[in-house]
């Protein structure tokens, strides 16, 4: 059963300065099917947040439709989780608290909540910062909470916009393998945005590389290379190799246009 | 530096002041009556505390109750200008037609000084408590309303966004994620708001009501008792410290989060 299903979407922002309008998302359809791991790929400008959030609810196609779950997004929710490029995190809240907000938004008490939060404190590694606040973080750190949050609320698909971008390299490594385990652990959907190639293999099960102004698929790639990836092996260099061709060729027909 | 020598330090500039005071009153330069000394002002204020030897006169003995019925004003005013003015600075900060619909009544409002609103106030409330209460409502109400709105129009939206991905109705938005971000700033305006207060309480007392701190002031003016003004004036000076720092203390509680990203670590 597809978890997730984008149909014809196309989504057109009014530029009211210049009177004109841009075409960021030109008919993109994809379907995710249910426990995958769905990497979308592309540069920076090429609406794969904007997708992303179409999913979450945050912004509406101008064309197309968006459904999770068989049912239309018709704005944010619970039942999908979302995982920031910051963390997000109320920072007047513990670690503790910040993991079980959607308790406390379902008015449990607060002994129940506790409760509830420690097995996903475990889950991502956080025991004994229960009690530190955001501010006493760091980025990992953070980006864990983050993740714990969202996998509290046990939503049938989990969000994730660049949330290791910001991470020095080996929290970054460090971040992605354990990202890989929970979700091997939870058994759930996930799409995760991403504009570094090397993290869409070593974290997907399917890539869909975005072509940027406008935004299109242009290709959706199976992953069926063993866990855990080594990022230097053959297979993992063709696929990497064959994307980087994808993105140059990209490149080179823009410049052809702009020069046009 | 240990706790001993810091609270030597705090002492140092009060010190040297008041002595310095009291050698000008005692050389003679001015007439004692006009520039009484520290020594003078402490005998007559404490004897307006606890009443030993007359020395205020009609008013020995009398100063906790001035004291309360001044507090009691500024506990009443602060206290309606505290709730309306976080609610609807919450309202009008939020949402934009309630901004829309009253934003430029208030900004008309606010720059009128409350003061001017005495004759106003004594037409319809007459003279007793209720005009100074107004009167400190005005005070500390626009402080505490501007920062309220402040404090909700930079809350980060990022941090809404994050509480409706997990469910959050309106209602739960706003009581969960925008009053707590908005907290900070509130505590500036209560802290602004409560000096307004202090400061329109005796102004209301000097003129509109028989009681309290600022009657005493105004009416020690009249007999020439400038002991008792300048222990009236100490006197709001001292309840004007010590509201300031209960705000503080209650802000340090719910703020507690905040201590270690910010300055105010250092003080400890």
């Amino acid at each position: 059963m597809a978890s997730i299903e984008l149909q014809n979407i196309t989504k057109i922002y009014s530029d009211a300065k210049r009177k004109r309008d841009l075409l960021a998302i030109d008919d993109v359809s994809l379907t995710v099917e249910r426990n995958e791991f769905l990497c979308m790929l592309g540069s920076s400008g090429c609406g794969k947040s904007t997708l992303l959030n179409m999913i979450a609810g945050f912004e509406k196609p101008t064309k197309g439709t968006v459904t999770v779950g068989g049912k239309p997004v018709d704005g944010p929710g619970a039942d999908r989780g979302m995982v920031f490029q910051q963390a997000n995190l109320m920072p007047w809240l513990p670690v503790w608290e910040n993991i079980a907000f959607h308790l406390r938004l379902k008015g449990w008490r607060k002994a129940d909540r506790r409760a509830a939060a420690q097995e996903f404190i475990d889950l991502v590694g956080l025991k004994g910062f229960e009690n530190h606040y955001p501010a006493e973080l760091s980025g990992g750190m953070s980006q864990r909470v983050g993740i714990a949050r969202a996998l509290l609320m046990n939503p049938q698909v989990i969000l994730m916009d660049e949330p290791f971008a910001a991470l020095d390299a080996q929290t970054k490594m460090d971040m992605q393998e354990e990202l890989v385990a929970i979700w091997q652990k939870q058994r759930c959907t996930i799409v995760f945005v991403t504009h570094s190639v090397d993290e869409a293999l070593v974290l997907g099960t399917q890539v869909a590389v975005l072509t940027s102004r406008p935004g299109r698929l242009r290709e959706r790639i199976e992953l069926d290379l063993p866990r855990p990836r080594d990022i230097t092996s053959p297979r993992f260099n063709d696929h990497k190799r064959h994307i980087l061709n994808l993105i140059r060729e990209e490149g080179l027909q823009q410049r052809q246009v702009a020069a046009a | 530096m240990t706790a001993l020598s810091k609270s030597w330090e705090r002492a140092v500039v009060p010190v040297l002041i008041l002595a310095a005071w009291e050698i000008v009153s005692r050389s003679g330069l001015l007439p004692a009556a006009l520039l009484p000394a520290p020594s003078v002002v402490l005998h007559s204020w404490a004897d307006w505390v606890f009443g030993f030897d007359e020395t205020a006169q009609a008013n020995s003995g009398r100063w906790l109750a001035d004291a309360l019925s001044s507090a009691v004003r500024v506990a009443a005013g602060y206290g309606i200008a505290v709730a309306t003015g976080v609610l609807l600075g919450i309202a009008i900060g939020w949402w934009s037609w309630v901004e829309r619909a009253i934003e430029p009544t208030i900004q008309m409002l606010r720059p009128v000084p409350p003061v001017s609103w005495i004759p106003v106030a004594i037409i319809w409330f007459g003279i007793a408590n209720k005009p100074a209460i107004f009167l400190v409502f005005l005070g500390a109400f626009f402080p505490i309303l501007m920062n309220t709105i402040h404090g909700v129009k930079t809350a980060d939206r990022n941090l809404i966004r994050a509480a409706s991905m997990m469910g959050a109705t309106e209602q739960q938005l706003l009581r969960h994620v925008v009053f707590p971000a908005a907290l900070p700033s509130i505590f500036a305006g209560l802290r602004i708001g409560i000096g307004a207060a202090w400061m329109l309480t005796v102004t209301a007392e000097m003129v509109a009501v028989k009681s309290g701190l600022g009657y005493v002031l105004w009416d020690s003016y009249y007999f020439l008792r400038y002991d008792l003004v300048l222990a009236a004036m100490a006197s709001i000076g001292l309840l004007g410290y010590v509201t300031d720092a209960l705000i503080k203390l209650l802000m340090s509680a719910a703020l507690h989060w905040q201590h270690a990203s910010t300055l105010q670590s250092r003080e400890g």
